[in-house]
C-alpha cells in the first residue's frame, strides 16, 4: 500500500490562481464543513470556547507580502495551501501501516482512517504541511480532494467537484485532470505559467499555482496623456457644448 | 521539530538497550559462558526492559496504540515499519541467546551464533531507527550522512557504559567492554562535532520564496489561523541559538565527564554506574537538540525565511 | 497495488436538503441546507440563486457553528441585579410579553416618542419601520446612520440609486473598474464573483484604499490614498477631464440637470435655486432661440454651458457651467492636491487619461434598440465601460456625502450610469431624486395612542421637511432631521444612548433594540456608553434610561445591559422575507426577492423576533396589527404577515407569485400559497428584464412604463440626474438667513459650508479640530472577510481563523517610531487610549494604522471562556472614537458625523502611536469580566 503506483491513469488535482484569490476563507471553511461529516469524519476541534482553539483543517489560507525589488512597492498575496497530491510523495512511502496511499486510478493521496495508527511520521515527511493530526480521532487527516464528492452520484454532475472549488466566490480554484494535456486545468497551467511548490524536493506535486500577474499600472498602450491645462479649458468646453448643439 | 519526550525516551532507552544487547551478544560470542548468572540475568533483563519500555513509550504517542501491529506491514517501503519488524525479530533471538548464555537452557554451542545474530539484529534495529530520521528530506538536519552513525554510536556508547556499570556491579571488573566504551564515546564526540558542523555549515538554501513560488522578497503577512495548529506545534518548534549552543557545550562536558569517569572506573569500578547515567543524560540532551534543531521545511510557509 | 481499501465514493451524508437564505451577513445568498436526522450537517450555495449562483463565502459555510453556537440564548430573561451585572431571572414568554406590553403601552398612552425603537442588522425594516409608525414614535431607525447613509443619501439625491447594494458594476462588460474604500461590502459574494470575472477578462481594476489587502491585493493598481481625502483625488481627476474636454456632453445634456439654469443672485432668497417658469417647470437655455425654455422641451437646442440673462432680468448659469468653473479652478489641479491626498500628481493625470480612453475609445455596443423617455429611438445601446463602486472608506468620514457625490459626478460626466459596462441600478432603483417619501414626526404628527401619519424615515427636500420642535430643537432623540443632520435619511443610531442619557433633547422611557451590539462594537466611545447605559437619576435613583428591551439570539455584550431580553431564533429556525420594500437582493438584470424558511425547529424556548413584534403589536392594539374586533391581525405570526400584509392594494412584502393563482408579479392579491411557491422555487423569485429594459433604466421609456405598472415607481417619469443638488441649496439659503425656518446661529456656518449644491471637499472634522502634530496618524478598521461584526467570534471555526487582531502599521513608519513587529503599542486619540500588538507591513498608507473590525470582545460574553484571545489580546478602536466632536466655539458639541446626513464618522479618527511601556501580552482597556448569562460553558 505504501508503495506508490507506477503510474496513475489520471492526475486529479487543483489549480489555484494566486492572482485572483482574495483570501476570503470560503474554501477553508467549506472544506472543514464538508470533511467533518464526509470521508474520515469528523475534524474535531480542541478548546473551542477557550484561549487556544485549534483543530485539523485540510486547507488553510496564508497571507504573504512580496516587496518589489526596489523594496518599496509591495503586494499582498493570499495563498491557500492544502495537499498537492504529489506524484512521488514520501508521506506515503514512510507510512508503516499502509494507511497512507496513492490511488492508482486518479492519483489522489488518501489516508485510511481505519488503519492509521496516528504515528505522525507522514506529517513529518510532507514538505507542504498538508497533513494535520486529529487528536480526538487519533488519526492523521488531509485533503481528500473530496473523493467522496467528485464521484458522488447523489450530486448533480456540476456539483461533483471539491467543496472548496464549488465554494470559491472568485473562481480562483480549478479542479481537473492534470495528467490530460488537453484538460481545461492543464491549458490554464500552460497559459498562465502554473508552477510547482518546492520542485527540488522531488515530490512532484500535482496541484499547480498560477502566479500573480504583472501589475498593469503602467500606461496602457494607446492611451494618450490628456492635454495639459493651457488656460483655455473653458473655451474647449464651450466648443464641445457647441458641437453638441450643431449635432457634430 | 517538537522534542516529544516519549520519542526522546524511546530512542535513548531503546538505544541503550540495544547497545547493551549488542555488546552482550558480541562479548558472549567471544568470551563464552558468562562468569555470573546474576550478571547475565540482570543485564539481559535490563536490556530487554529498556528496549520494551522504549517501544512501549513510542506507542504512547500513537493515536491508536491498539493498531500498532499494523505498523509491521510496510517493511518493503517504510523504515518505521522496518524498525518495528527488526525490533520484533530481535526479541526471540535475544531470548534464546539469553537462555543459552545464562545456561538456563544449556546450549553452549549456540551462544556464539545466537550472540552474533542478536548483536546484529540489535544494531540493525538501531540502524532502522536512524534511517527513519535520516531519510526525511523535509528536515535538513536529519537528512545527513552522520545521522545513522550517531544513532549507532549512541547505542554503543550508552550500551557499553551500561555494560561497564553492570560488570562493575557484578564482577568488580570493567570487563572487556571498557575500550569499546571509551572508544565509542570518543567517536561519538567526533561524529557529533562533525554532524553539528555539517548542519551548521549546510546552506539553509530553501527559502520562503521557493516554498511559495513568490520570489526572494516574500515575507509572511498573516498567519492562516491566529492560534497555533498541529503543524506549527509539531514542526514549528524553535530553540534559541544561544540556548542551542549552551546545550551543545553541556553535551560535550557530559561526554568528557563520562570519559573521565570511565577511566576512573578502571580503578574504582563502581564509578562506572555514575558514568552510565551521565552518558544517558548526554543522550537526552543530544536527542532533545536533535529534534529541537531539526528545522522542517514546512516552517517556510509559516514565517521562516529560510530552512 | 491491489490493496487499496474500498471507499464509499457516493456517500449520502444527508437525508434531506432544504433551501433557504443565508444570514451570516447582509449579502443574503441562497443556500442549501443538508440535514441528517434533523441535524444540520452541511451548507452550500444554491446554484440557481440570483445572488450567489452557487458559491458561498467563508462565513456562510461556517453557518452550522453559528446555528449550534453554545453562545445562544435559550429563554426570556428579566434583569434582577444592577444593570450591567448580568444578573437575570429566566421567565416564561407570557411574562416577558406582558411586561413589554405594559412598558410600551404606558409610553404609547402618554408620549409615544418616548419609545426609541432602533434595530441594527435588521433585515426586516419593512416590518420594523411600519411597526414604529403604527406605534406612533418617530424615534425609529436601523443601522444605516452609523453604517453608510452617506452612500445612500449621496446616490439618492444625485442619480436615484446608490452604491451599497442598490446597484452594481456591469461585471460582464466593464473594462475599467475603480473601487473606492471597500474591504468587503454587503454584496460580499457578488463582488468577489465580479472581481473574478474581471480578472478572467483582463479588465483593469484599480483600488483606491489606504490599505492593500483583500480586494485591493488583487487590484492591477493600488492607489494608497490618505484617509478622508478621496474628494481631492476625485476632484483632480474631474479637473483633468474637464481640462481636456473629456466628458460625455450628450449624456449630460439629455439625462442630467447639467443644462438646467441656476439663478445667480447672490444674497437673495432665490440665489442658487433653479430658475422656473410660471408652471414651476425648470428651464434650459435654447441656444438657437436664445431664450429659456422648459426642461420638458426636448427639441430645444440645450446649452450645456453658459451664463445668460432671463427675460425678467435675472442672471442664470447652467448647472454645468458652475460645476466646470469649480473644478477647473487651480485648487483642484492634481499638483495642488497631491500632497494632501498622498497620490502622485502624475498618477492622477494618468488615471484620468485611462478613464477617458476607456470611456470614449473603448465603448461597448449592444445590438439592442431602445427608446428614451422623449420617444427617441436608439438603435443600439452604447456603453462607456467604466464602472465605479465605493463604500465605507468614503462614507465613514464626515465629508463622505460630498465625496460620494463627487464620485457620482465623475461617473456621470463620463456617461457611465446604467450604460453597458458602467454602474447599473438594481430594482426598485432608479427612483425619483430623492424618493418621494418625507420623514414623519413633526410635533403635530405625534399623538398619544395614535399611529404616525407616515413613516419615520424619508427624504427631506428643504428646511420645511425637518422634524423640529416648536422651539427649533430636534424632534427625534437621535437629532436626525434637525439642523445637526438635516438629511439623516437613516437616522443616527450611534447617538441614541448618549442623547437619551443626557436627556438631550429629551429623556425617553423605553429603549427597545433589536440585533445591535450597542454596548460594544457598534458604539462609539464604549467606556462612556457603558456609563450612560447605567446612569441613574440623582433625585429618583432610577436609571436615566428607565427601561431597555432587547432582542438578541446570543449572549452579546449588549444583552448584559438590557432589562428584558427577548431571545431570538437563529437564521435557520425562522421565516423571513427579503423584500423589494426593504433592502432588496435584486440583480441589475431584474428585480428579485427571497424568503427564509425554518429548516430546523428550535429546541430552546426562543421565538422569532418578527413574530414577537407582531404579537406585541396586537397586544398593544396597534391599528395595522389588530382587526376591527380587536384580535390579532396576523395570528400566524410573521409568515402570515409576509403573505397577507398589503402596503398598498396588491403590494405586499413579496413581489413574486402574487394573485390567487400565484401567477402575478409585483402587484396582485395575496396568495395563500405564496410561501410554498417560494419554497418550490428555491426560496427566491427573480424576474429577468427584457434586454431592451436592462440599461438606461432612468431614462428608458419601456423600463419606466414597466416599473410603474409593477409598482416600483409612482409615475413613468424620467429620473434626471441631479448633479446640481437644489435641496442642499435650500438649506444653505436658510442658513444664510432666508425663509421662515432657520438654523440656530451656531449651526449657520457649518450648514453654509457643507450644503454646497456642487460636490466639493472639506477636511474631515476630527482632523480639522485636533492638533495634527499631536495626532499625526489616521486609524481605520476593515471588515475581515471571514467574520461578520461581533457574530463571528462565537463561531468555533471562524474564531480559529481570527481569534484576535493586531494593529497594522507601515514598516518604515514603525521603525521611525522605534516599533518592531510584535511590540505592544499604545494608540491615543483626543478621546482615549488603547493598547494593542503591532504588526508591520508594507501595503499601507504610511500615515495610516488599521485593524480588523469587531474582533475584540469583552471577557465573559458570547459563551467564550474568560481568557479567550478575543478578550485578552483583541481590541477595538471604538474606545478611541468619540461620538461627539471636540467642543466648538460656543461650547456645543456636534456629533461625530457628517453634517449633511448624520453618518457616523468612524474613519476620521486621528491618533498617535507609541511603543507601550507595558509589554505584557494583554490588550487594554480590559473591562470587568461579565458572566456570560450562564451560556456557553
Ligand atoms: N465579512 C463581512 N462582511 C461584511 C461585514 C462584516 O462585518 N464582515 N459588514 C457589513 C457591513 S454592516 C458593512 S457597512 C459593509 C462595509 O463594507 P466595506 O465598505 O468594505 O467596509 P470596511 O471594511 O469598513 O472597509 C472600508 C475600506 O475603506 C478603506 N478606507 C478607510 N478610509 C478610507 C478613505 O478615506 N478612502 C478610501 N478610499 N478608503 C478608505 C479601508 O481601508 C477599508 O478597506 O460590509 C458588510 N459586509
Ligand atoms: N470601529 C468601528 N466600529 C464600527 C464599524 C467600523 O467599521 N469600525 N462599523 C459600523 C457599522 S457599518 C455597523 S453596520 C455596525 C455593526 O454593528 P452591529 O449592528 O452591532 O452588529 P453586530 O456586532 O453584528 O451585532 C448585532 C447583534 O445582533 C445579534 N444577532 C445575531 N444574530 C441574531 C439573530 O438572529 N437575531 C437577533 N435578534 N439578534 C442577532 C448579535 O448577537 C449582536 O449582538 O458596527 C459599526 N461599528
Ligand atoms: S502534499 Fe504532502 S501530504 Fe500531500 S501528497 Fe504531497 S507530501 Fe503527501
Ligand atoms: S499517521 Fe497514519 S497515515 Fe501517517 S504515517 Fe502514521 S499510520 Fe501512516
Ligand atoms: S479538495 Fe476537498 S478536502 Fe481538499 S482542500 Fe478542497 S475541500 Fe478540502
Ligand atoms: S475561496 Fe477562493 S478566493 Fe477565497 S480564499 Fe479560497 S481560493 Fe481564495
Ligand atoms: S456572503 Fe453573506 S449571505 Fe452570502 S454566504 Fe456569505 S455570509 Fe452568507
Ligand atoms: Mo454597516
Amino acid at each position: 500500500m505504501t508503495a506508490l503506483p507506477q503510474t496513475t491513469s489520471k492526475k486529479l488535482g487543483l489549480v489555484i490562481d494566486l492572482d485572483t484569490c482574495v483570501g476570503c476563507q470560503a474554501c477553508a471553511t467549506s472544506c472543514k464543513e464538508w470533511n467533518t461529516q464526509g470521508y474520515s469524519a469528523p475534524l474535531a476541534d480542541e478548546d473551542t470556547r477557550g484561549a487556544d482553539p485549534h483543530g485539523p483543517w485540510l486547507n488553510r489560507i496564508h497571507g504573504y507580502e512580496v516587496e518589489d525589488t526596489n523594496g518599496k512597492d509591495s503586494r499582498v498575496v493570499h495563498f491557500p495551501r492544502s495537499c498537492l497530491h504529489c506524484e512521488t510523495p514520501a508521506c506515503v512511502t514512510v507510512c508503516p501501516t499502509g494507511a497512507s496511499y496513492k490511488r492508482a486510478e486518479d492519483g489522489i493521496v488518501l489516508i485510511n482512517p481505519d488503519t492509521c495508527i496516528g504515528c505522525k511520521l507522514c506529517s513529518w515527511a510532507c514538505p507542504y504541511g498538508a497533513r494535520e493530526y486529529d487528536v480526538q480521532e487519533g488519526v492523521m487527516k488531509k485533503c481528500t480532494l473530496c473523493v467522496d464528492r467528485i464521484y458522488n452520484e447523489n450530486f448533480e454532475p456540476e456539483d461533483r467537484q471539491p467543496a472548496c472549488v464549488k465554494a470559491c466566490p472568485t473562481g480562483a480554484r480549478h479542479f481537473g485532470d492534470l495528467g490530460d494535456e488537453n484538460s481545461a486545468v492543464s491549458q490554464l497551467v500552460k497559459e498562465r505559467g502554473g508552477f510547482d511548490l518546492l520542485p527540488e524536493m522531488g515530490y512532484k506535486p500535482t496541484n499547480k499555482y498560477l502566479p500573480p500577474r504583472a501589475k498593469r499600472d503602467t500606461p496602457q498602450a494607446g492611451i494618450e496623456a490628456l492635454p495639459k491645462g493651457d488656460g483655455s479649458a473653458m473655451d474647449r468646453l464651450f466648443k464641445l457644448a457647441d458641437r453638441l448643439l450643431s449635432g457634430n | 521539530m517538537n522534542p516529544a519526550y516519549s520519542v526522546i525516551f524511546f530512542t535513548t532507552a531503546s538505544g541503550a538497550g540495544y547497545g547493551l544487547l549488542a555488546l552482550l551478544g558480541l562479548t558472549a560470542s567471544s568470551v563464552g559462558q558468562s562468569p555470573s548468572l546474576a550478571f547475565v540475568l540482570v543485564s539481559m533483563v535490563l536490556a530487554l526492559a529498556l528496549i520494551t519500555a522504549g517501544l512501549l513509550s513510542s506507542t504512547f504517542h500513537l493515536g491508536h496504540p491498539e493498531r500498532a501491529w499494523r505498523a509491521l506491514s510496510q517493511w518493503k517501503t517504510s523504515w518505521l515499519s522496518r524498525e518495528g519488524v527488526a525490533a520484533i525479530v530481535t526479541y526471540p533471538f535475544a531470548l534464546a541467546f539469553g537462555l543459552a548464555w545464562s545456561g538456563l537452557y544449556p546450549a553452549p554451542d549456540a551462544i556464539a551464533p545466537l550472540g552474533v545474530i542478536t548483536a546484529l539484529l540489535s544494531l540493525i534495529t538501531v540502524f532502522t531507527t536512524g534511517k527513519i530520521y535520516a531519510t526525511l528530506k523535509t528536515i535538513r538536519a536529519w537528512h545527513q550522512p552522520l545521522t545513522v552513525p550517531v544513532y549507532l554510536f549512541f547505542a554503543l556508547a550508552s550500551g557499553s557504559a551500561l555494560h561497564l556499570a553492570l560488570s562493575a556491579f557484578f564482577t568488580r571488573d570493567p570487563g572487556p567492554v571498557a575500550p569499546v566504551a571509551l572508544l565509542s564515546l570518543g567517536t561519538l564526540a567526533v561524529l557529533k562535532f562533525l554532524y553539528w558542523r555539517a548542519i551548521d555549515q549546510a546552506p539553509r538554501d530553501r527559502t520562503m520564496g521557493d516554498a511559495t513560488g513568490l520570489g526572494d522578497h516574500v515575507r509572511q503577512w498573516e498567519v492562516p489561523h491566529t492560534t497555533k495548529n498541529f503543524v506549527q506545534r509539531e514542526m514549528g518548534f524553535v530553540v534559541a541559538r544561544r540556548h542551542g549552543k549552551r546545550l551543545r557545550g553541556l553535551f560535550y562536558i557530559l561526554l568528557l565527564v563520562a570519559v573521565l569517569l570511565e577511566l576512573l572506573a578502571i580503578t574504582i569500578p563502581l564509578v562506572s554506574i555514575i558514568a552510565f547515567f551521565i552518558v544517558f543524560i548526554s543522550a537526552w540532551v543530544e536527542r532533545w537538540l536533535f529534534f529541537a534543531q531539526g528545522e522542517h521545511v514546512v516552517t517556510l510557509f509559516y514565517g521562516n525565511a529560510q530552512a | 497495488m491491489s490493496a487499496e481499501p474500498a471507499i464509499a465514493l457516493s456517500p449520502k451524508t444527508w437525508d434531506e436538503i432544504k433551501t433557504t437564505t443565508c444570514y451570516m451577513c447582509a449579502c443574503r445568498c441562497g443556500i442549501k441546507v443538508y440535514l441528517k436526522d434533523g441535524t444540520v450537517t452541511y451548507i452550500d450555495g444554491n446554484r440557481d440563486h440570483p445572488v450567489n449562483k452557487g458559491v458561498i463565502c467563508g462565513k456562510g459555510a461556517a453557518g452550522i457553528k453559528q446555528h449550534y453556537s453554545p453562545g445562544r440564548l435559550s429563554k426570556p430573561l428579566i434583569r434582577v441585579g444592577e444593570r450591567g451585572s448580568g444578573e437575570f431571572r429566566e421567565i416564561e414568554w407570557e411574562e416577558a410579553l406582558q411586561t413589554a406590553t405594559t412598558w410600551l403601552s404606558d409610553v404609547r398612552k402618554s408620549d409615544p416618542k418616548k419609545l426609541a425603537f432602533f434595530t441594527g442588522r435588521d433585515q426586516s425594516q419593512g416590518l420594523t419601520g411600519w411597526w414604529a409608525t403604527q406605534f406612533g414614535t418617530p424615534n425609529y431607525a436601523a443601522h444605516g446612520g452609523f453604517c453608510s447613509v452617506n452612500m445612500a443619501a449621496a446616490g439618492l439625491y444625485t442619480f436615484g440609486g446608490s452604491f451599497w447594494e442598490f446597484g452594481e458594476p456591469d461585471w460582464k462588460h466593464t473594462k475599467y473598474f475603480l473601487l473606492f474604500g471597500v474591504a468587503e461590502d454587503h454584496g460580499s459574494n457578488p463582488i468577489k464573483a465580479g472581481l473574478g470575472k474581471l480578472k478572467k477578462r483582463g479588465a483593469k481594476f484599480v483600488s483606491v484604499n489606504p490599505i492593500k489587502t483583500g480586494y485591493s491585493a488583487i487590484a492591477d493598481e493600488w492607489v494608497g490614498v490618505r484617509p478622508g481625502t478621496d474628494g481631492l483625488f476625485v476632484g483632480a481627476i474631474i479637473h483633468e477631464l474637464l481640462n481636456a474636454g473629456q466628458i460625455d456632453g450628450e449624456y449630460l445634456n439629455r439625462y442630467t440637470n447639467s443644462p438646467w439654469l441656476v439663478i445667480d443672485n447672490k444674497g437673495a432668497a432665490d440665489h442658487g435655486l433653479f430658475a422656473r417658469d410660471e408652471n414651476g417647470s425648470t428651464l434650459v437655455w435654447d441656444a438657437h432661440k436664445k431664450a429659456p425654455v422648459s426642461t420638458s422641451d426636448h427639441e430645444a437646442a440645450r446649452a450645456l454651458m453658459g451664463r445668460f440673462t432671463l427675460p425678467d432680468g435675472r442672471n442664470v448659469a447652467t448647472s454645468f457651467q458652475l460645476i466646470a468653473e469649480r473644478y477647473l479652478a487651480p485648487e483642484n489641479a492634481p499638483d495642488a492636491v497631491t500632497e494632501r491626498c498622498g497620490v502622485p500628481a502624475d498618477t492622477i493625470r494618468r488615471l484620468a487619461a485611462e478613464l477617458a480612453h476607456v470611456a470614449f475609445k473603448e465603448t461597448v455596443t449592444l445590438d439592442v434598440p431602445w427608446t428614451d423617455f422623449t420617444g427617441r429611438r436608439h438603435e443600439k445601446m452604447i456603453g462607456r465601460p467604466v464602472a465605479m463602486h465605493a463604500m465605507r472608506g468614503i462614507s465613514a468620514h464626515a465629508n463622505g456625502f460630498q465625496t460620494c457625490r463627487a464620485i457620482h459626478l465623475l461617473q456621470i460626466m463620463l456617461g457611465t450610469i446604467d450604460t453597458p459596462g458602467g454602474f447599473r441600478y438594481k430594482a426598485p432603483y432608479p427612483r425619483p431624486i430623492p424618493p418621494h417619501i418625507k420623514p414623519t414626526g413633526k410635533p403635530d404628527q405625534i399623538w398619544p395612542g395614535e399611529p404616525l401619519p407616515g413613516p419615520p424615515l424619508g427624504f427631506v427636500t428643504g428646511p420645511e421637511d425637518l422634524l423640529l420642535a416648536a422651539d427649533g430643537t430636534p424632534q427625534r432623540i437621535d437629532k436626525a432631521y434637525s439642523w445637526d443632520a438635516p438629511i439623516a435619511a437613516h437616522g443616527m443610531m450611534h447617538m441614541v444612548i448618549t442623547n437619551a442619557a443626557k436627556r438631550d433633547p429629551y429623556g425617553i422611557d423605553v429603549l427597545f433594540m433589536y440585533m445591535a451590539n450597542m454596548s460594544w462594537n457598534s458604539a462609539m466611545n464604549i467606556p462612556d456608553t457603558l456609563k450612560y447605559l447605567t446612569a441613574k437619576d440623582e433625585t429618583t435613583g432610577d436609571y436615566v434610561i428607565p427601561k431597555i428591551i432587547y432582542s438578541d439570539a446570543y449572549a452579546s455584550e449588549m444583552v448584559h445591559y438590557a432589562d428584558l431580553i427577548l431571545p431570538d431564533t437563529t437564521y435557520l429556525e425562522r421565516w423571513d422575507c427579503i423584500s423589494l420594500l426593504d433592502r432588496p437582493i435584486s440583480e441589475a438584470d431584474g428585480p428579485a426577492d427571497s424568503i427564509r424558511q425554518p429548516v430546523v425547529e428550535p429546541e430552546r424556548d426562543v421565538r422569532p423576533f418578527q413574530t414577537v413584534l407582531l404579537d406585541l403589536g396586537a397586544r398593544l392594539k396597534l391599528p395595522g396589527m389588530t382587526t376591527q374586533e380587536g384580535n390579532a391581525r396576523y395570528p400566524g405570526g410573521y409568515p402570515d404577515y409576509i403573505v397577507n400584509h398589503e402596503r398598498a392594494p396588491g403590494v405586499g412584502p413579496l413581489a413574486g407569485f402574487r394573485g390567487a393563482e400565484g401567477t402575478q408579479s409585483g402587484k396582485g392579491a395575496p396568495n395563500p400559497n405564496q410561501l410554498q411557491a417560494y419554497i418550490d422555487n428555491g426560496c427566491h423569485w427573480f424576474y429577468e428584464l427584457p434586454d431592451e429594459h436592462k440599461y438606461f433604466k432612468h431614462v428608458n421609456k419601456g423600463y419606466l412604463d414597466w416599473a410603474t405598472g409593477f409598482g416600483l415607481i409612482g409615475k413613468p417619469e424620467p429620473i434626471i440626474h441631479q448633479l446640481y443638488c437644489e435641496p442642499l441649496q435650500k438649506f444653505r439659503l436658510a442658513a444664510e438667513g432666508h425663509g421662515a425656518i432657520q438654523p440656530p446661529d451656531g449651526h449657520r456656518a457649518r450648514i453654509i459650508e457643507a450644503f454646497d449644491p456642487i460636490p466639493f471637499w472639506y477636511p474631515p472634522f476630527e482632523g480639522d479640530r485636533v492638533d495634527e502634530a499631536k495626532f499625526p496618524m489616521h486609524a481605520v478598521t476593515q471588515r475581515p472577510m471571514a467574520m461578520y461584526h461581533a457574530w463571528g467570534s462565537q463561531n468555533s471555526w471562524l474564531r480559529q481563523i481570527l481569534g484576535r487582531n493586531w494593529l497594522y502599521i507601515a514598516k518604515e513608519r514603525a521603525h521611525s517610531l522605534g516599533i518592531e513587529d510584535g511590540d505592544w503599542v499604545t494608540v491615543t486619540s483626543h478621546h482615549g487610549q488603547i493598547k494593542g500588538q503591532a504588526k508591520l507591513m508594507n501595503g499601507v498608507n504610511p500615515d495610516t494604522v488599521w485593524t480588523w473590525n469587531a474582533i475584540g470582545k469583552r471577557s465573559g460574553t458570547w459563551g467564550l471562556k474568560k481568557d479567550a484571545p478575543e478578550a485578552k489580546q483583541g481590541f477595538l478602536l471604538n474606545h478611541l472614537i468619540s461620538e461627539l466632536l471636540p467642543e466648538r466655539e460656543g461650547g456645543y458639541r456636534f456629533s461625530n458625523s457628517d453634517p449633511v446626513t448624520g453618518q457616523a464618522a468612524w474613519y476620521d479618527l486621528r491618533v498617535r502611536v507609541e511603543k507601550s511601556s507595558d509589554q505584557s501580552n494583554i490588550s487594554s482597556p480590559q473591562f470587568p469580566t461579565l458572566n456570560n448569562l450562564g451560556v456557553g460553558q
